[in-house]
C-alpha cells in the first residue's frame, strides 16, 4: 500500500530551451506511429517519437526539428493548434518525456493528450496563435536560448518578452500543489468511494 | 453551465468528492481493458505493491494486436505474442474475465461490451481507447483514457477529471437513401472541426438519432474524439432498452433488466434541460460522406469539389495543403472516381452485424475490383458467427473479399493487416491520419460500409447510389 502522503515533485516552474514543431492537429499517430507500441513498458520509446516524420524508409534522417543539432537539448516544445488529437495513447506524451521534453506550449491541446501530460508532471500551457508563432520563431533563432514557464504565474518569459499563457485551473493546481499523480490521493477516500458504489442502482 | 441533461445527472450520481485540485473523483461502473494500453499501468500498480480494486467490474478483451488470419498461438510476431501473455498474466494475476479469443466472445473493445449487456445507460465507463465514447450510444457516460488513468481506476475504480460542458447537436429530418450514421458524424466533425468539442461533451439528438438503431449510434458516438469531444452520447429509449433486452446478460437476469429500466429512464436529459450549446444539422440535406485529406474534419459529399486551401478558415489552410499533397488530390475535384488498391470493412466503427448486411447487399453480384484487395474483419465473434450463420460471408467470399477474424485489424495496422507503400484504401474505419493504416505514405479514405462496399467493385470511390440496380435496403 503506497502511502498517500508520499511526496510527488511541484511542478511550478520549468526553464529550459525550446524545439518548435509547426502544424495543427498533430495527431498522436505522428507523435508515436502503433508499430512501437507493441512493447510492455514505455522504456525507450524516446528515439521513435516522430518517428516517420523523422526517418525515411531507409532509417535515413529527414528534416525535423528533432533531427537538428541545435535542438538536441531542447526541453521545451512550441507547438500550434489541437496538438495530440486522436488514439489516447500515453505513449505519445511518454515517448515525448522520454525524448527529454518536460513542457509543452502550445495554441491548444487535445483533451486526452493534456490529461495523459498532466499525469506525467508535464505543463501544457497555451497562447492565441500570434504569440505561438513569435515564440516559435524565436526559438528558431536562438535555440540556445532560456525560456521560462511560471506555470503557477501562468506566464512564460524568454529573451527580453514575457508573455500570458493559459493553464487549465485544475491542472495548474495539481502541478503546482504536487497533486498531479492522483492514485494515492483517491485511494485514500476508501469510505467515500464506498457509499458511492452502494448508491448506484445498478451495482 | 448545463443543467438536468444525461451529463448532469449521471456526472452527480457517480461523484465521490471533489478532489483538492478542482478535478471530482468519479465513480467507474465499468473499466473495459485491452492489451496495448494496460500493461504499463499493471506495472506501476506492482511497483506500488496496489491490488486491483474492483477486478468485478473490469473486462478485458484482445483486439488491437490480434492476428485476423492465423491465430494459432504462439502468434508469429513475437511482440504480439509478448503483448497477449502479459495480459494473460495480468487478468489471471487480478481474477479478471477475459475474453479471449478461445471464449467465442473475443472482439474489439467497443464492440463486445455492448453485446455483452454491460454498456448500459447511466453507467461511466472507461477505457485506454479513445473510441470509448463508443459506448455513450446507449446513454452510457463514456471517456477514453490514458495508462496512468487506467492504473487509477484499477487501483481505485476511480478518476479524477473536470466537467465539461454540453453541446446538443439536433439532427433533424430523414437521411436519404443510402445516406447513414457514419455520414451524419462525418458531418459533424467538417462543420464542428477536429478540435470544435474540445471542453465539451456532445449529445446527439433528433429526429434522424432516434431513427437509427443503436449500431448507428455506436458509429456516431464512437467518432466524437475525432471531433475533439471526450465523449458523446444519445438519450436512451425504447430502441436502446430493446436492444439491451436481448442481450444474453439480460435474457439470464429479466429481473434486473425491470428493476434497472426506471434508472435508464430517469437519467435521459430534461425536456427542459439546459445546454452550452445548440447546433442544428438537417439529414436530408445530406449526401454520402467522404474524407479527402489527413484528418476526419476533411470531408465532403461525395459529389462535392474539393475545397481550396485558401477558401478554408485560416487555421485549416496549412493542414489541408499537406493533405492534398499526401493524397494527391486537387481542388476543384470530387473524391468520385479516386483510385483505391485497398477495402476495408471493419473497426469499431462499422463492424457490426448490420453493417456487414447492409455492404453484402452492395457486393452480391459484383465482383471485387480486380486491381483491389478487399477484406471484411468483423468487430467481434459474435458479430463473425451471426454473419457466417446468416450467409454474409458467402456474400463477401464469392465477391473475392477475404473474410477474417475478429481484431482492429487494418484501422490502425498493429497486426499484419496493413497498407503497403502509398496504397490507397477505401475504409470503414474512424481515422484518415497519415501512417494510420501502418504506411506512412498509405492514404485512407473514410466511408460508409456501403460506400466501402461500392469502391470494392469498382475499384474507386464511387457514389454508392450510382451502381447498377443497387439495394440501398
Amino acid at each position: 500500500m503506497s502511502d498517500p502522503t508520499e511526496e510527488i515533485p511541484e511542478v511550478d516552474y520549468v526553464e529550459g530551451t525550446g524545439i518548435p514543431i509547426r502544424g495543427n492537429d498533430i495527431d498522436t499517430d505522428q507523435i508515436i506511429p502503433a508499430r512501437f507500441m507493441k512493447v510492455v513498458t514505455f522504456d525507450g520509446l524516446g528515439q521513435f517519437s516522430f518517428f516517420d516524420q523523422r526517418f525515411d524508409d531507409e532509417d535515413n534522417e529527414k528534416d525535423h526539428p528533432m533531427n537538428e543539432d541545435r535542438f538536441k537539448e531542447a526541453s521545451l516544445m512550441v507547438v500550434n493548434n489541437n496538438f495530440g488529437c486522436g488514439s489516447s495513447r500515453e505513449h505519445a506524451p511518454q515517448a515525448l518525456m522520454r525524448w527529454g521534453i518536460d513542457a509543452i506550449i502550445g495554441e491548444g491541446f487535445a483533451e486526452i493528450f493534456a490529461g495523459n501530460c498532466l499525469a506525467l508532471g508535464i505543463p501544457t500551457v497555451t497562447a492565441d496563435h500570434e504569440t505561438i508563432n513569435a515564440l516559435q520563431q524565436w526559438v528558431d533563432d536562438n535555440p540556445d536560448g532560456e525560456i521560462e514557464v511560471d506555470v503557477a504565474a501562468e506566464t512564460v518569459r524568454y529573451g527580453s518578452n514575457e508573455i500570458s499563457v493559459s493553464v487549465d485551473d485544475a491542472q495548474r493546481q495539481a502541478l503546482v500543489e504536487g497533486i498531479w499523480d492522483t492514485t494515492a490521493l483517491m485511494k485514500a477516500n476508501q469510505n467515500a468511494i464506498q457509499q458511492t458504489a452502494d448508491s448506484l442502482p445498478y451495482l | 453551465m448545463s443543467d438536468g441533461t444525461l451529463y448532469d445527472k449521471v456526472w452527480e450520481k457517480h461523484k465521490v468528492t471533489e478532489l483538492p485540485n478542482g478535478q471530482d473523483q468519479l465513480f467507474v461502473g465499468l473499466h473495459l481493458i485491452h492489451e496495448v494500453t494496460s500493461p504499463q499501468a499493471f506495472g506501476m500498480l506492482r511497483e506500488r505493491d496496489i491490488e486491483v480494486a474492483r477486478p468485478d467490474l473490469t473486462l478485458a478483451t484482445v483486439d488491437h494486436i490480434v492476428p485476423t488470419a492465423d491465430q494459432s498461438r504462439p502468434y508469429t510476431d513475437d511482440a504480439a505474442e509478448n503483448m497477449m501473455s502479459e495480459l494473460e498474466a495480468n487478468v489471471r494475476d487480478a481474477g479478471i474475465d477475459f475474453l479471449d479469443p478461445t471464449t467465442g466472445d473475443q472482439g474489439i473493445v467497443h464492440v463486445v461490451g455492448p453485446e455483452q449487456g454491460l454498456t448500459q445507460p447511466g453507467k461511466t465507463i472507461v477505457c485506454g481507447d479513445s473510441h470509448t465514447s463508443t459506448h455513450g450510444a446507449f446513454g452510457a457516460l463514456a471517456f477514453g483514457i490514458g495508462t496512468s488513468q487506467i492504473r487509477d481506476v484499477l487501483a481505485t475504480q476511480t478518476i479524477a477529471m473536470e466537467k465539461q460542458k454540453v453541446r446538443k447537436i439536433q439532427v433533424d429530418g430523414e437521411l436519404g437513401d443510402g445516406v447513414e450514421a457514419k455520414d451524419i458524424i462525418l458531418e459533424i466533425i467538417r462543420r464542428l472541426g477536429t478540435e470544435g468539442g474540445v471542453g465539451y461533451v456532445y449529445e446527439y439528438a433528433g429526429e434522424a438519432i432516434e431513427n437509427l438503431g443503436m449500431e448507428g449510434r455506436m458509429s456516431i458516438c464512437n467518432m466524437s474524439i475525432e471531433g475533439g469531444a471526450r465523449a458523446g452520447y444519445v438519450n436512451p429509449d425504447e430502441t436502446t432498452f430493446e436492444w439491451l433486452e436481448q442481450t444474453d446478460y439480460f435474457q439470464d437476469n429479466p429481473e434486473e433488466f425491470e428493476k434497472l429500466k426506471p434508472y435508464w429512464e430517469s437519467i435521459q436529459s430534461d425536456d427542459d434541460a439546459e445546454y452550452d450549446d445548440v447546433v442544428h444539422i438537417d439529414a436530408s440535406e445530406l449526401e454520402p460522406v467522404v474524407t479527402w485529406g489527413t484528418t476526419p474534419g476533411q470531408g465532403i459529399g461525395i459529389n462535392d469539389p474539393i475545397p481550396a486551401p485558401e477558401d478554408l478558415a485560416e487555421d485549416k489552410q496549412d493542414t489541408a495543403r499537406r493533405a492534398q499533397k499526401h493524397m494527391r488530390v486537387e481542388p476543384g475535384e470530387t473524391m468520385n472516381g479516386y483510385e483505391i488498391d485497398v477495402a476495408f470493412l471493419g473497426s469499431c466503427t462499422n463492424a457490426r452485424l448490420p453493417d456487414l448486411r447492409r455492404a453484402a447487399r452492395i457486393v452480391e453480384g459484383r465482383q471485387v475490383d480486380e486491381d483491389v484487395r478487399a477484406m471484411v474483419v468483423p468487430g467481434s465473434q459474435r458479430v463473425q458467427r451471426a454473419a457466417e450463420e446468416e450467409g454474409l460471408k458467402d456474400t463477401f467470399e464469392e465477391a473475392g473479399f477475404e473474410w477474417r477474424n475478429a481484431g482492429c485489424s487494418m484501422c490502425l495496422g498493429m497486426n499484419e493487416d496493413q497498407l503497403e507503400g502509398d496504397e490507397a484504401c477505401a475504409s470503414s474505419s474512424n481515422r484518415n491520419f497519415i501512417g494510420r493504416q501502418g504506411s506512412k505514405d498509405g492514404r485512407t479514405v473514410l466511408m460508409n460500409p456501403r460506400m466501402v462496399a461500392a469502391a470494392a467493385v469498382t475499384g474507386e470511390v464511387t457514389d454508392v447510389r450510382d451502381l447498377k440496380e443497387v439495394n440501398l435496403a
